[in-house]
């Protein structure tokens, strides 16, 4: 089935709309699920760490949930959804939550006691207590957790594939039942890739993002 | 002014009841640098927490200027209340500038004014604001931070500034400079400070008033001077230690124990400022050297003589100052042996 590793590039010559509705949705499926996780789980994380009564049941499931295959998720999901993009898109966020809520909930809940003392002293309300000094100490894990996230589902969104949601885990699905290797790599490949640069990239990002103060030394 | 009308507070800990802060009466003047002293556990800490409500009593009422702390609202309350702890808990993402003008920045000052501000109280503490304003917390010495700790407290120009063990943190030699600051500071804001420690050096070297506290209670209230003079308690007397004699020289002035200038003849002799210390005046007598006649005048602040002490008094008290600190460095000594 491999005669030639490489003809993989000469399918995506041949079929350019077919690669790139695959890759159009595969990164919509990452980038999406992504942007929906951080919308939920944020706010979980922030209220998981003032209401203490919900930090442990919320902690739990997150972890639980780390366990459960993401295969496994996407087939829990169909009889209640059905097949195709959205069910796909719903595993995924539900995917995206895990990491980043708990790397959110660990970042909150690890800020130094006595800077959050000092700053209570000074009359902070608990808005800006959030928002001026526990968000902004936080942000380098909760953006490490976003970047996790990120990388997993590109990864994880292959298996859109098996229930109709599209993506370049088609174009694999497709490779293996024909034993088309050119088929199967046009679709490895990209994702391998997209997950490698997207890792890189994020890490430039998350030097960016961290507030200049916590940076190390020298940098 | 701040007052505590039979405070008390008790956490629940493990199903037992435990009585942090037990029934502490205590009145804390305006402009004075109020210490509030004891060894772990004894409730100094517990008890300054709750005049800005970062801890909220179970009995008692606690009043700043005449208003009920938990009648007002907690963040203003907070606001107007300058607050040092003891690592510091500078905000890192911040620069030093920032720091100083957090609570400014939440009155809502404009950018310009809180800029202006954090440099005159970083020079007041003797940080150059043109080397050290735009420098992050990290790249401070834990002796530079404290001083940031210090300026920020005061950036909004509260009237009260709490201190919890401000300079426990640093090493001996910063903290005696730091200490030597704070007196300086104080002495061109004139706050009224209540000041957290377990050092009895600092709290002599600081402190208008000491608060002594164990196991919760308030052990005495006074001045320096009342508490080596007149301990309420063999308790006082263990805590201020073994040299209280030399100490009790260093903070009773000749005013407090001259006679009457009424009551003795009037003599030539050596006319000493009654506001020196009986340490001090035996220093100025031997640089002095002889006079001829049995004592020396005490006068006050407007060098009129208002007392009298004659040599004989003055070193039977040196002599009874001197004797219990050696009898009590002895005692220290046999109970630092191994048994």
């Amino acid at each position: 089935m491999l005669e030639d590793p490489f003809s993989f590039v000469e399918y995506i010559r041949e079929n350019p709309d077919d690669f790139l509705r695959f890759l159009s949705q595969h990164v919509q499926l990452t980038l999406l699920s992504v942007l929906f996780g951080v919308v939920i789980a944020v706010p979980a994380a922030i209220l998981a760490s003032r209401v203490g009564l919900l930090a442990r049941p919320l902690t739990g499931i997150a972890s639980v949930g780390q366990t459960i295959p993401s295969l496994a998720v996407l087939g829990l999901l169909i009889p209640f959804l059905g097949i195709g993009f959205r069910p796909a898109l719903v595993a995924l966020t539900i995917q995206a939550f895990l990491p980043i809520f708990l790397n959110a909930y660990v970042g909150i809940r690890s800020v130094d006691r006595a800077v959050l003392d000092a700053a209570r002293g000074m009359g902070t309300s608990g808005g800006q207590l959030l928002r001026m000094v526990e968000l902004p100490l936080a942000s380098p894990v909760i953006f490490a957790g976003i970047q996790t996230a990120t990388v997993q589902n590109i990864a994880i969104a292959t298996l859109a594939a098996y229930i109709g949601g599209g993506g370049l885990g088609d174009l694999i699905l497709q490779g293996l039942s024909t034993l088309n290797g050119a088929l199967l790599f046009a679709g490895a490949v990209p994702v391998a890739v997209l997950a490698i640069t997207t890792e890189l990239a994020l890490g430039r990002l998350r030097r960016w993002i961290v507030p200049e103060g916590l940076r190390p030394t020298g940098s | 002014m701040i007052t505590l009308d039979h405070v008390s507070k008790t956490f629940e800990s493990k199903g037992r009841t435990v009585r942090a802060v037990d029934d502490v009466s205590l009145t804390i003047g305006a402009g004075q640098l109020h210490v509030l002293i004891g060894p772990s556990g004894s409730g100094k800490t517990t008890t300054m927490r709750m005049i800005n409500r970062l801890e909220t009593p179970t009995a008692g009422r606690i009043t700043v200027d005449g208003r009920d702390v938990l009648a007002m609202d907690v963040v203003e309350l907070r606001r107007s209340i300058g607050y040092v702890i003891q690592q510091g808990g500078l905000l890192p993402h911040l620069t030093v500038a920032e720091n100083v003008a957090m609570v400014p920045r939440l009155l809502g000052w404009q950018r310009h004014r809180r800029r202006e501000r954090a440099e005159e109280l970083l020079g007041l503490v003797g940080l150059p604001a043109g080397q050290f304003a735009d420098r992050y917390p990290r790249e401070l010495s834990g002796g530079q931070q404290q001083r940031v700790g210090v300026a920020r407290a005061l950036a909004a120009d509260p009237p009260i500034v709490l201190m919890d063990e401000p300079f426990g943190a640093v090493d001996p030699i910063t903290r005696k400079q730091l200490q030597r600051e704070l007196r300086r500071v104080q002495a061109a804001v004139n706050k009224t400070i209540v000041f957290v420690t377990h050092d009895i050096g600092e709290a002599f070297l600081l402190g208008d008033q000491i608060a002594l506290m164990a196991d919760g209670r308030l052990v005495q209230n006074g001045t320096p001077a009342d508490l080596l003079r007149r301990p309420a308690t063999p308790f006082v007397t263990a805590f201020t230690g073994e040299d209280r004699g030399l100490r009790a020289l260093e903070y009773t002035t000749l005013a407090e124990v001259a006679d009457a200038a009424g009551s003795v003849p009037a003599t030539d002799g050596d006319t000493l400022p009654g506001e020196l210390s009986i340490l001090e005046a035996g220093r100025e007598l031997a640089r002095r050297g002889e006079t001829g006649v049995d004592g020396f005048w005490v006068s006050d602040r407007g060098g009129r003589k208002t007392g009298y002490l004659s040599y004989r008094r003055f070193a039977a008290m040196l002599g009874e100052a001197l004797g219990p600190a050696g009898a009590t460095a002895g005692e220290a000594d046999g109970d630092a042996l191994p048994a």
